[in-house]
Protein backbone atom coordinates (compact mmCIF):
# COMPACT_ATOMS: atom_id res chain seq x y z
CA UNK A 1 0.00 0.00 0.00
CA UNK A 2 1.09 3.54 -0.72
CA UNK A 3 -0.61 6.63 0.66
CA UNK A 4 -1.48 9.04 -2.13
CA UNK A 5 -2.80 12.55 -1.55
CA UNK A 6 -5.22 13.96 -4.12
CA UNK A 7 -5.82 17.70 -3.84
CA UNK A 8 -8.94 18.98 -5.59
CA UNK A 9 -9.06 22.25 -7.53
CA UNK A 10 -10.55 23.98 -4.48
CA UNK A 11 -7.84 22.76 -2.16
CA UNK A 12 -9.58 19.80 -0.47
CA UNK A 13 -7.22 16.95 0.36
CA UNK A 14 -8.15 13.28 0.16
CA UNK A 15 -5.61 10.66 1.17
CA UNK A 16 -6.20 7.17 -0.21
CA UNK A 17 -4.35 3.88 0.19
CA UNK A 18 -3.54 2.37 -3.18
CA UNK A 19 -2.31 -1.22 -3.58
CA UNK A 20 1.06 -1.68 -5.21
CA UNK A 21 0.70 -2.66 -8.84
CA UNK A 22 -2.55 -0.75 -9.27
CA UNK A 23 -2.69 2.47 -11.20
CA UNK A 24 -3.07 5.82 -9.51
CA UNK A 25 -6.34 6.21 -11.44
CA UNK A 26 -7.78 2.97 -10.01
CA UNK A 27 -7.01 4.16 -6.49
CA UNK A 28 -8.78 7.44 -7.22
CA UNK A 29 -11.87 5.96 -8.88
CA UNK A 30 -12.47 3.25 -6.29
CA UNK A 31 -12.34 5.90 -3.61
CA UNK A 32 -14.53 8.33 -5.56
CA UNK A 33 -11.90 11.07 -5.71
CA UNK A 34 -13.87 13.89 -7.37
CA UNK A 35 -12.58 15.03 -10.74
CA UNK A 36 -11.03 11.74 -11.91
CA UNK A 37 -13.48 10.46 -14.53
CA UNK A 38 -11.39 7.77 -16.25
CA UNK A 39 -13.97 7.21 -18.98
CA UNK A 40 -11.99 4.51 -20.76
CA UNK A 41 -11.25 2.37 -17.74
CA UNK A 42 -7.50 2.89 -17.78
CA UNK A 43 -6.37 2.26 -21.33
CA UNK A 44 -4.61 5.57 -21.99
CA UNK A 45 -7.40 6.35 -24.42
CA UNK A 46 -9.48 9.21 -23.09
CA UNK A 47 -7.42 11.81 -21.19
CA UNK A 48 -10.03 12.13 -18.42
CA UNK A 49 -7.79 11.04 -15.54
CA UNK A 50 -5.42 13.98 -15.93
CA UNK A 51 -3.55 15.10 -12.79
CA UNK A 52 -0.78 17.57 -11.97
CA UNK A 53 2.06 15.88 -10.12
CA UNK A 54 3.55 17.81 -7.22
CA UNK A 55 6.88 19.25 -8.44
CA UNK A 56 8.73 17.43 -5.66
CA UNK A 57 7.58 14.10 -7.12
CA UNK A 58 7.86 14.49 -10.90
CA UNK A 59 11.35 12.98 -11.01
CA UNK A 60 10.23 9.91 -9.03
CA UNK A 61 7.84 8.87 -11.81
CA UNK A 62 8.73 6.89 -14.91
CA UNK A 63 8.77 9.04 -18.06
CA UNK A 64 5.68 9.48 -20.25
CA UNK A 65 5.20 7.10 -23.16
CA UNK A 66 4.48 8.44 -26.64
CA UNK A 67 0.83 7.47 -26.32
CA UNK A 68 0.50 9.28 -22.99
CA UNK A 69 2.03 12.39 -24.59
CA UNK A 70 -0.40 12.09 -27.50
CA UNK A 71 -3.40 11.80 -25.19
CA UNK A 72 -2.30 14.66 -22.95
CA UNK A 73 -2.64 16.81 -26.05
CA UNK A 74 -6.39 16.36 -25.58
CA UNK A 75 -6.48 17.18 -21.86
CA UNK A 76 -7.55 20.66 -20.82
CA UNK A 77 -4.97 23.12 -19.45
CA UNK A 78 -1.87 20.95 -19.30
CA UNK A 79 1.50 21.86 -17.82
CA UNK A 80 4.88 20.10 -17.82
CA UNK A 81 3.90 18.18 -14.66
CA UNK A 82 0.67 16.89 -16.24
CA UNK A 83 0.23 13.10 -16.26
CA UNK A 84 -2.52 10.61 -16.97
CA UNK A 85 -3.07 8.85 -13.66
CA UNK A 86 -3.96 5.55 -15.39
CA UNK A 87 -0.38 5.37 -16.66
CA UNK A 88 1.24 5.69 -13.24
CA UNK A 89 1.73 2.31 -11.59
CA UNK A 90 1.85 2.60 -7.82
CA UNK A 91 4.92 1.24 -6.05
CA UNK A 92 6.21 1.51 -2.47
CA UNK A 93 8.50 4.29 -3.71
CA UNK A 94 5.44 6.44 -4.38
CA UNK A 95 4.23 6.35 -0.76
CA UNK A 96 3.47 9.98 0.06
CA UNK A 97 2.92 11.09 -3.55
CA UNK A 98 0.90 14.29 -3.93
CA UNK A 99 -1.10 15.10 -7.07
CA UNK A 100 -3.57 17.86 -7.90
CA UNK A 101 -6.81 17.29 -9.79
CA UNK A 102 -7.90 19.78 -12.46
CA UNK A 103 -11.21 21.67 -12.33
CA UNK A 104 -12.65 19.60 -15.16
CA UNK A 105 -11.67 16.67 -17.37
CA UNK A 106 -13.99 17.70 -20.22
CA UNK B 1 -20.71 18.11 -2.36
CA UNK B 2 -23.66 20.46 -2.02
CA UNK B 3 -25.97 21.23 0.87
CA UNK B 4 -28.58 18.47 1.12
CA UNK B 5 -31.92 19.12 -0.55
CA UNK B 6 -34.42 19.15 2.33
CA UNK B 7 -37.23 17.74 0.18
CA UNK B 8 -35.34 14.53 -0.38
CA UNK B 9 -33.76 14.20 3.08
CA UNK B 10 -36.21 11.61 4.34
CA UNK B 11 -36.89 9.71 1.13
CA UNK B 12 -36.18 6.01 0.83
CA UNK B 13 -34.58 4.98 -2.42
CA UNK B 14 -34.14 1.37 -3.51
CA UNK B 15 -31.81 0.50 -6.38
CA UNK B 16 -32.42 -2.90 -7.96
CA UNK B 17 -29.48 -4.42 -9.84
CA UNK B 18 -25.88 -4.01 -8.66
CA UNK B 19 -23.89 -3.13 -11.77
CA UNK B 20 -22.08 -0.15 -13.25
CA UNK B 21 -25.16 2.10 -13.28
CA UNK B 22 -25.94 1.30 -9.64
CA UNK B 23 -22.45 2.19 -8.39
CA UNK B 24 -22.53 5.43 -10.37
CA UNK B 25 -26.00 6.27 -9.06
CA UNK B 26 -24.92 5.88 -5.42
CA UNK B 27 -21.91 8.13 -5.99
CA UNK B 28 -23.88 10.75 -7.96
CA UNK B 29 -26.88 10.77 -5.59
CA UNK B 30 -24.64 11.63 -2.67
CA UNK B 31 -22.63 14.13 -4.71
CA UNK B 32 -25.90 15.83 -5.76
CA UNK B 33 -27.03 16.13 -2.17
CA UNK B 34 -29.56 13.29 -1.92
CA UNK B 35 -29.81 12.80 1.85
CA UNK B 36 -32.33 9.96 2.02
CA UNK B 37 -31.73 6.28 2.70
CA UNK B 38 -30.26 4.20 -0.15
CA UNK B 39 -30.59 0.43 -0.37
CA UNK B 40 -28.90 -1.49 -3.20
CA UNK B 41 -30.22 -4.96 -4.01
CA UNK B 42 -28.15 -7.27 -6.25
CA UNK B 43 -28.63 -10.91 -7.19
CA UNK B 44 -24.94 -11.73 -7.54
CA UNK B 45 -22.76 -12.33 -4.51
CA UNK B 46 -20.57 -9.33 -5.36
CA UNK B 47 -20.90 -5.57 -5.04
CA UNK B 48 -20.88 -3.71 -8.38
CA UNK B 49 -17.95 -4.63 -10.60
CA UNK B 50 -16.64 -3.84 -14.07
CA UNK B 51 -17.89 -6.26 -16.71
CA UNK B 52 -15.72 -5.13 -19.66
CA UNK B 53 -12.50 -6.80 -18.37
CA UNK B 54 -14.31 -10.15 -18.00
CA UNK B 55 -13.93 -11.08 -21.67
CA UNK B 56 -10.49 -9.47 -21.87
CA UNK B 57 -7.80 -9.14 -19.17
CA UNK B 58 -9.71 -11.08 -16.48
CA UNK B 59 -10.23 -14.08 -18.78
CA UNK B 60 -6.57 -13.90 -19.76
CA UNK B 61 -5.66 -14.08 -16.07
CA UNK B 62 -3.78 -10.78 -16.07
CA UNK B 63 -6.30 -8.89 -13.94
CA UNK B 64 -7.02 -9.94 -10.35
CA UNK B 65 -10.61 -10.23 -9.19
CA UNK B 66 -10.22 -7.45 -6.56
CA UNK B 67 -9.44 -5.02 -9.35
CA UNK B 68 -12.82 -5.64 -10.98
CA UNK B 69 -14.75 -4.01 -8.16
CA UNK B 70 -15.86 -0.51 -9.06
CA UNK B 71 -15.60 0.89 -5.55
CA UNK B 72 -13.53 0.34 -2.42
CA UNK B 73 -14.98 -1.85 0.34
CA UNK B 74 -15.66 1.18 2.49
CA UNK B 75 -17.42 3.20 -0.23
CA UNK B 76 -20.92 1.86 0.46
CA UNK B 77 -20.60 2.43 4.21
CA UNK B 78 -19.23 5.90 3.69
CA UNK B 79 -22.05 6.61 1.25
CA UNK B 80 -24.57 5.33 3.78
CA UNK B 81 -25.81 2.74 1.29
CA UNK B 82 -27.12 -0.58 2.55
CA UNK B 83 -26.02 -3.50 0.33
CA UNK B 84 -28.30 -6.52 0.04
CA UNK B 85 -26.40 -8.99 -2.14
CA UNK B 86 -27.14 -12.51 -3.34
CA UNK B 87 -30.80 -11.54 -3.26
CA UNK B 88 -33.29 -10.97 -6.07
CA UNK B 89 -36.14 -8.53 -6.17
CA UNK B 90 -39.14 -10.67 -7.12
CA UNK B 91 -41.97 -8.14 -7.40
CA UNK B 92 -42.70 -4.42 -7.35
CA UNK B 93 -46.00 -3.31 -5.82
CA UNK B 94 -46.48 0.17 -7.22
CA UNK B 95 -49.70 1.01 -5.37
CA UNK B 96 -48.17 0.40 -1.94
CA UNK B 97 -44.64 1.33 -3.08
CA UNK B 98 -42.89 -1.80 -1.95
CA UNK B 99 -40.56 -4.44 -3.31
CA UNK B 100 -40.54 -8.17 -2.47
CA UNK B 101 -37.16 -9.85 -2.11
CA UNK B 102 -36.27 -13.49 -2.70
CA UNK B 103 -35.33 -13.86 0.99
CA UNK B 104 -38.94 -13.13 1.95
CA UNK B 105 -38.43 -9.51 2.98
CA UNK B 106 -40.60 -6.65 1.82
CA UNK B 107 -39.00 -3.19 1.53
CA UNK B 108 -40.91 0.04 1.11
CA UNK B 109 -39.69 2.86 -1.10
CA UNK B 110 -40.40 6.44 -2.05
CA UNK B 111 -38.29 6.23 -5.21
CA UNK B 112 -37.11 3.18 -7.10
CA UNK B 113 -34.21 2.94 -9.55
CA UNK B 114 -34.02 -0.10 -11.83
CA UNK B 115 -30.49 -0.91 -13.02
CA UNK B 116 -31.16 -4.55 -13.81
CA UNK B 117 -28.93 -4.79 -16.89
CA UNK B 118 -29.19 -7.64 -19.32
CA UNK B 119 -29.03 -11.41 -19.55
CA UNK B 120 -27.45 -13.47 -22.31
CA UNK B 121 -29.56 -14.52 -25.25
CA UNK B 122 -29.63 -18.32 -25.19
CA UNK B 123 -29.14 -20.36 -28.32
CA UNK B 124 -32.04 -22.71 -28.79
CA UNK B 125 -30.80 -25.74 -30.66
CA UNK B 126 -30.34 -29.44 -29.87
CA UNK B 127 -27.53 -30.04 -27.38
CA UNK B 128 -27.36 -26.41 -26.22
CA UNK B 129 -27.49 -27.51 -22.58
CA UNK B 130 -24.65 -30.06 -22.83
CA UNK B 131 -21.79 -29.65 -20.34
CA UNK B 132 -18.95 -27.74 -21.99
CA UNK B 133 -21.25 -25.12 -23.50
CA UNK B 134 -20.57 -21.73 -21.89
CA UNK B 135 -21.94 -18.20 -21.94
CA UNK B 136 -20.15 -15.11 -20.65
CA UNK B 137 -21.87 -12.48 -18.57
CA UNK B 138 -20.61 -12.53 -15.01
CA UNK B 139 -17.61 -13.43 -12.85
CA UNK B 140 -18.91 -16.96 -12.24
CA UNK B 141 -19.19 -17.59 -16.00
CA UNK B 142 -15.57 -16.59 -16.59
CA UNK B 143 -14.27 -18.56 -13.63
CA UNK B 144 -15.98 -21.63 -15.14
CA UNK B 145 -14.69 -20.97 -18.65
CA UNK B 146 -11.14 -20.32 -17.40
CA UNK B 147 -10.75 -23.84 -15.97
CA UNK B 148 -11.41 -25.22 -19.46
CA UNK B 149 -9.01 -22.74 -21.09
CA UNK B 150 -6.00 -25.00 -21.68
CA UNK B 151 -3.51 -24.83 -24.56
CA UNK B 152 -4.55 -27.15 -27.38
CA UNK B 153 -8.21 -27.20 -26.33
CA UNK B 154 -10.52 -26.82 -29.31
CA UNK B 155 -12.96 -23.99 -28.67
CA UNK B 156 -15.92 -23.26 -30.92
CA UNK B 157 -17.18 -19.71 -30.54
CA UNK B 158 -20.72 -19.04 -31.68
CA UNK B 159 -21.19 -15.39 -32.62
CA UNK B 160 -18.65 -13.02 -34.18
CA UNK B 161 -19.58 -9.97 -32.10
CA UNK B 162 -17.58 -8.15 -29.42
CA UNK B 163 -17.80 -10.93 -26.82
CA UNK B 164 -17.06 -13.77 -29.23
CA UNK B 165 -14.09 -11.99 -30.77
CA UNK B 166 -12.61 -10.77 -27.48
CA UNK B 167 -12.75 -14.36 -26.21
CA UNK B 168 -11.28 -15.57 -29.53
CA UNK B 169 -8.34 -13.19 -29.10
CA UNK B 170 -7.66 -14.33 -25.54
CA UNK B 171 -8.05 -17.99 -26.51
CA UNK B 172 -5.66 -17.66 -29.46
CA UNK B 173 -3.14 -15.95 -27.19
CA UNK B 174 -3.46 -18.81 -24.69
CA UNK B 175 -2.78 -21.41 -27.38
CA UNK B 176 -6.27 -22.79 -27.86
CA UNK B 177 -7.45 -23.98 -31.26
CA UNK B 178 -10.15 -21.40 -32.10
CA UNK B 179 -13.02 -21.47 -34.59
CA UNK B 180 -15.61 -18.68 -34.76
CA UNK B 181 -19.04 -19.33 -36.30
CA UNK B 182 -20.97 -16.27 -37.46
CA UNK B 183 -24.33 -16.38 -39.21
CA UNK B 184 -23.89 -12.98 -40.91
CA UNK B 185 -21.48 -12.37 -43.79
CA UNK B 186 -19.06 -10.29 -41.70
CA UNK B 187 -17.82 -9.82 -38.13
CA UNK B 188 -19.43 -7.37 -35.66
CA UNK B 189 -21.96 -6.54 -38.38
CA UNK B 190 -24.33 -4.89 -35.92
CA UNK B 191 -21.65 -2.58 -34.50
CA UNK B 192 -19.02 -1.60 -37.06
CA UNK B 193 -18.56 -0.71 -40.74
CA UNK B 194 -17.40 -3.18 -43.37
CA UNK B 195 -13.91 -1.64 -43.40
CA UNK B 196 -13.46 -2.39 -39.71
CA UNK B 197 -15.07 -5.85 -40.00
CA UNK B 198 -12.70 -6.82 -42.78
CA UNK B 199 -9.67 -5.48 -40.90
CA UNK B 200 -10.55 -7.54 -37.80
CA UNK B 201 -11.26 -10.66 -39.86
CA UNK B 202 -7.74 -10.45 -41.29
CA UNK B 203 -6.21 -9.88 -37.83
CA UNK B 204 -7.99 -12.91 -36.36
CA UNK B 205 -6.92 -15.09 -39.26
CA UNK B 206 -3.33 -13.92 -38.81
CA UNK B 207 -3.56 -15.09 -35.17
CA UNK B 208 -4.65 -18.53 -36.35
CA UNK B 209 -8.37 -18.16 -35.65
CA UNK B 210 -10.56 -19.98 -38.17
CA UNK B 211 -13.57 -17.89 -39.23
CA UNK B 212 -16.74 -19.53 -40.52
CA UNK B 213 -18.91 -16.68 -41.82
CA UNK B 214 -22.46 -17.18 -43.14
CA UNK B 215 -22.49 -20.31 -41.01
CA UNK B 216 -25.41 -20.84 -38.67
CA UNK B 217 -25.11 -23.40 -35.89
CA UNK B 218 -27.60 -26.27 -36.02
CA UNK B 219 -26.71 -28.49 -33.06
CA UNK B 220 -24.17 -29.49 -30.44
CA UNK B 221 -23.49 -33.18 -30.09
CA UNK B 222 -21.60 -35.33 -27.63
CA UNK B 223 -21.76 -38.16 -25.15
CA UNK B 224 -22.22 -36.58 -21.72
CA UNK B 225 -20.45 -33.40 -22.86
CA UNK B 226 -20.09 -31.41 -26.03
CA UNK B 227 -17.75 -33.08 -28.55
CA UNK B 228 -18.77 -31.61 -31.87
CA UNK B 229 -20.74 -28.83 -33.40
CA UNK B 230 -22.95 -29.10 -36.46
CA UNK B 231 -22.93 -25.90 -38.49
CA UNK B 232 -23.71 -25.11 -42.11
CA UNK B 233 -24.38 -28.80 -42.67
CA UNK B 234 -20.89 -29.85 -41.53
CA UNK B 235 -19.46 -31.34 -38.34
CA UNK B 236 -16.61 -29.65 -36.47
CA UNK B 237 -14.92 -31.21 -33.42
CA UNK B 238 -14.99 -29.04 -30.28
CA UNK B 239 -13.94 -29.56 -26.66
CA UNK B 240 -15.72 -26.46 -25.42
CA UNK B 241 -18.20 -23.97 -26.83
CA UNK B 242 -18.66 -20.30 -26.00
CA UNK B 243 -21.88 -18.69 -27.13
CA UNK B 244 -21.96 -14.91 -27.54
CA UNK B 245 -25.04 -14.01 -29.54
CA UNK B 246 -26.19 -10.91 -27.71
CA UNK B 247 -28.13 -9.95 -24.64
CA UNK B 248 -31.72 -9.21 -23.67
CA UNK B 249 -32.88 -6.56 -21.20
CA UNK B 250 -33.88 -7.68 -17.72
CA UNK B 251 -37.28 -6.04 -17.89
CA UNK B 252 -39.56 -8.71 -16.44
CA UNK B 253 -39.72 -7.13 -12.99
CA UNK B 254 -40.80 -3.85 -14.61
CA UNK B 255 -43.31 -5.33 -17.04
CA UNK B 256 -44.92 -7.49 -14.34
CA UNK B 257 -45.47 -4.25 -12.43
CA UNK B 258 -47.21 -2.77 -15.49
CA UNK B 259 -44.35 -0.55 -16.70
CA UNK B 260 -43.85 -0.27 -20.45
CA UNK B 261 -41.01 -2.12 -22.11
CA UNK B 262 -40.17 -2.23 -25.80
CA UNK B 263 -37.10 -4.43 -25.73
CA UNK B 264 -35.99 -2.19 -22.86
CA UNK B 265 -37.78 -0.41 -20.03
CA UNK B 266 -39.10 2.79 -21.58
CA UNK B 267 -37.69 5.92 -19.92
CA UNK B 268 -37.83 9.62 -20.71
CA UNK B 269 -34.85 11.97 -21.03
CA UNK B 270 -34.56 12.25 -17.24
CA UNK B 271 -34.50 8.46 -16.84
CA UNK B 272 -38.06 8.29 -15.52
CA UNK B 273 -40.41 5.44 -16.43
CA UNK B 274 -44.17 5.90 -16.85
CA UNK B 275 -44.41 5.85 -13.03
CA UNK B 276 -43.07 9.15 -11.64
CA UNK B 277 -41.56 7.33 -8.63
CA UNK B 278 -39.65 4.78 -10.72
CA UNK B 279 -36.48 5.44 -12.71
CA UNK B 280 -34.29 3.15 -14.79
CA UNK B 281 -30.74 3.41 -16.13
CA UNK B 282 -28.29 1.45 -18.26
CA UNK B 283 -28.53 -1.55 -20.59
CA UNK B 284 -32.06 -2.43 -19.40
CA UNK B 285 -33.59 0.80 -20.75
CA UNK B 286 -34.90 2.18 -24.00
CA UNK B 287 -34.70 5.93 -24.37
CA UNK B 288 -35.01 8.60 -27.04
CA UNK B 289 -31.45 9.14 -28.25
CA UNK B 290 -29.95 12.45 -29.29
CA UNK B 291 -30.95 11.74 -32.89
CA UNK B 292 -34.58 11.53 -31.83
CA UNK B 293 -35.18 7.81 -32.23
CA UNK B 294 -35.83 5.23 -29.50
CA UNK B 295 -32.71 3.19 -28.77
CA UNK B 296 -31.42 0.66 -26.28
CA UNK B 297 -27.66 0.87 -25.74
CA UNK B 298 -25.39 -1.78 -24.27
CA UNK B 299 -22.40 0.13 -22.99
CA UNK B 300 -20.61 1.53 -19.97
CA UNK B 301 -21.11 5.09 -21.19
CA UNK B 302 -24.89 4.87 -21.15
CA UNK B 303 -24.91 3.11 -17.77
CA UNK B 304 -22.80 5.89 -16.25
CA UNK B 305 -24.51 8.82 -17.93
CA UNK B 306 -28.09 7.62 -17.43
CA UNK B 307 -27.31 6.88 -13.79
CA UNK B 308 -26.00 10.42 -13.40
CA UNK B 309 -29.17 11.80 -14.99
CA UNK B 310 -31.41 9.67 -12.77
CA UNK B 311 -29.48 10.88 -9.72
CA UNK B 312 -29.99 14.48 -10.82
CA UNK B 313 -33.73 13.95 -11.30
CA UNK B 314 -34.11 12.13 -7.96
CA UNK B 315 -32.20 14.94 -6.24
CA UNK B 316 -34.64 17.41 -7.77
CA UNK B 317 -32.32 18.79 -10.47
CA UNK B 318 -33.44 17.10 -13.71
CA UNK B 319 -31.31 17.54 -16.83
CA UNK B 320 -32.09 16.35 -20.36
CA UNK B 321 -30.06 13.35 -21.51
CA UNK B 322 -28.33 13.86 -24.87
CA UNK B 323 -24.92 12.25 -24.50
CA UNK B 324 -22.85 10.87 -27.37
CA UNK B 325 -22.62 7.09 -26.94
CA UNK B 326 -19.19 5.50 -26.95
CA UNK B 327 -17.88 1.94 -26.92
CA UNK B 328 -14.60 0.09 -26.95
CA UNK B 329 -13.22 -3.36 -27.60
CA UNK B 330 -9.78 -4.86 -26.92
CA UNK B 331 -8.63 -7.66 -29.21
CA UNK B 332 -4.93 -8.61 -29.31
CA UNK B 333 -2.96 -5.36 -29.18
CA UNK B 334 -5.74 -3.54 -31.02
CA UNK B 335 -7.76 -0.93 -29.19
CA UNK B 336 -11.01 -0.17 -30.95
CA UNK B 337 -12.93 2.91 -29.84
CA UNK B 338 -16.23 4.00 -31.28
CA UNK B 339 -18.27 7.13 -30.67
CA UNK B 340 -21.68 7.97 -32.08
CA UNK B 341 -24.12 5.73 -33.92
CA UNK B 342 -23.44 4.96 -37.56
CA UNK B 343 -26.21 4.20 -40.04
CA UNK B 344 -26.19 2.47 -43.39
CA UNK B 345 -25.73 5.10 -46.07
CA UNK B 346 -23.33 7.31 -44.10
CA UNK B 347 -20.36 8.59 -46.08
CA UNK B 348 -17.21 6.97 -44.70
CA UNK B 349 -13.94 8.90 -44.66
CA UNK B 350 -10.88 6.83 -43.86
CA UNK B 351 -8.02 8.54 -42.05
CA UNK B 352 -4.87 6.42 -41.99
CA UNK B 353 -4.18 3.08 -43.64
CA UNK B 354 -5.54 -0.12 -42.03
CA UNK B 355 -2.34 -1.84 -43.20
CA UNK B 356 -0.47 0.23 -40.58
CA UNK B 357 -2.87 -1.13 -37.88
CA UNK B 358 -3.70 2.44 -36.91
CA UNK B 359 -6.61 4.18 -38.59
CA UNK B 360 -10.01 5.74 -38.11
CA UNK B 361 -13.22 5.58 -40.12
CA UNK B 362 -15.28 8.76 -39.77
CA UNK B 363 -18.96 8.59 -40.65
CA UNK B 364 -20.44 11.72 -42.19
CA UNK B 365 -24.11 12.55 -42.69
CA UNK B 366 -25.25 15.78 -44.35
CA UNK B 367 -21.71 17.11 -43.99
CA UNK B 368 -21.44 16.54 -40.25
CA UNK B 369 -19.44 13.92 -38.36
CA UNK B 370 -21.91 11.48 -36.76
CA UNK B 371 -19.69 8.55 -35.75
CA UNK B 372 -16.06 7.50 -35.58
CA UNK B 373 -14.49 4.06 -35.40
CA UNK B 374 -10.85 4.29 -34.36
CA UNK B 375 -8.34 1.46 -34.19
CA UNK B 376 -5.16 2.19 -32.20
CA UNK B 377 -5.97 5.84 -32.88
CA UNK B 378 -7.21 7.32 -29.61
CA UNK B 379 -6.60 10.95 -30.67
CA UNK B 380 -8.86 10.45 -33.72
CA UNK B 381 -11.50 8.94 -31.48
CA UNK B 382 -11.34 11.83 -29.02
CA UNK B 383 -11.46 14.44 -31.77
CA UNK B 384 -14.35 12.61 -33.42
CA UNK B 385 -16.31 12.38 -30.20
CA UNK B 386 -15.94 16.11 -29.68
CA UNK B 387 -17.01 16.86 -33.26
CA UNK B 388 -20.08 14.62 -32.95
CA UNK B 389 -21.18 16.46 -29.81
CA UNK B 390 -20.67 19.79 -31.59
CA UNK B 391 -22.27 18.68 -34.86
CA UNK B 392 -19.03 19.84 -36.51
CA UNK B 393 -18.76 19.87 -40.28
CA UNK B 394 -15.34 18.79 -41.49
CA UNK B 395 -14.17 18.77 -45.10
CA UNK B 396 -13.71 15.09 -46.05
CA UNK B 397 -10.54 15.72 -48.08
CA UNK B 398 -8.88 17.36 -45.05
CA UNK B 399 -10.01 14.58 -42.73
CA UNK B 400 -8.57 11.93 -45.03
CA UNK B 401 -5.19 13.72 -45.16
CA UNK B 402 -3.04 12.54 -42.25
CA UNK B 403 -0.62 15.40 -42.86
CA UNK B 404 -3.33 17.78 -41.59
CA UNK B 405 -3.32 17.63 -37.76
CA UNK B 406 -6.64 16.85 -36.04
CA UNK B 407 -6.50 20.14 -34.18
CA UNK B 408 -6.57 22.06 -37.48
CA UNK B 409 -9.74 20.42 -38.82
CA UNK B 410 -12.66 22.21 -37.24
Amino acid sequence: MAKITFISHDGKEQIVDVAEGWSLMEGAVKNSVPGIDADCGGACACATCHVYVDPAWTAALPPKSDSEEAMLDFALVTSPNSRLSCQIKVTAALDGLIVRVPVSQH
Amino acid sequence: MEAPNLQVMSEKLIIIGAGQAAAQAVQSLRAEGFGGAITLVGDEAYPPYQRPPLSKAYLLGSFARERLFLKSDSFYDESDCELILGTRATAIHRAEKSVDLSDGRKLSYDKLLLTTGTKVRKLKCPGADLPGVYYLRDIADVDGLQTAFQPGTRIAIVGGGYIGLEVAAVAAKRGLDVTVFEAMDRLMARAVSTTVSDFYAAEHEKAGVKLKLRTGVEAFEGDGKVQQIRAGGQLYPADIVLIGIGVLPNDELATRAGLASEDGIVVDQNGRTGDPSIFAAGDCTRHIGREGTAIRLECVQNAIDQAKHCALAIAGKPKTYSEVPWFWSDQYDLKMQIAGLARPGDQIVLRGDPATRKFAAFHMRDGAVVAVEAVNAAPDYLAGRKWIAQGARIAPHKLADISVPLKEMA
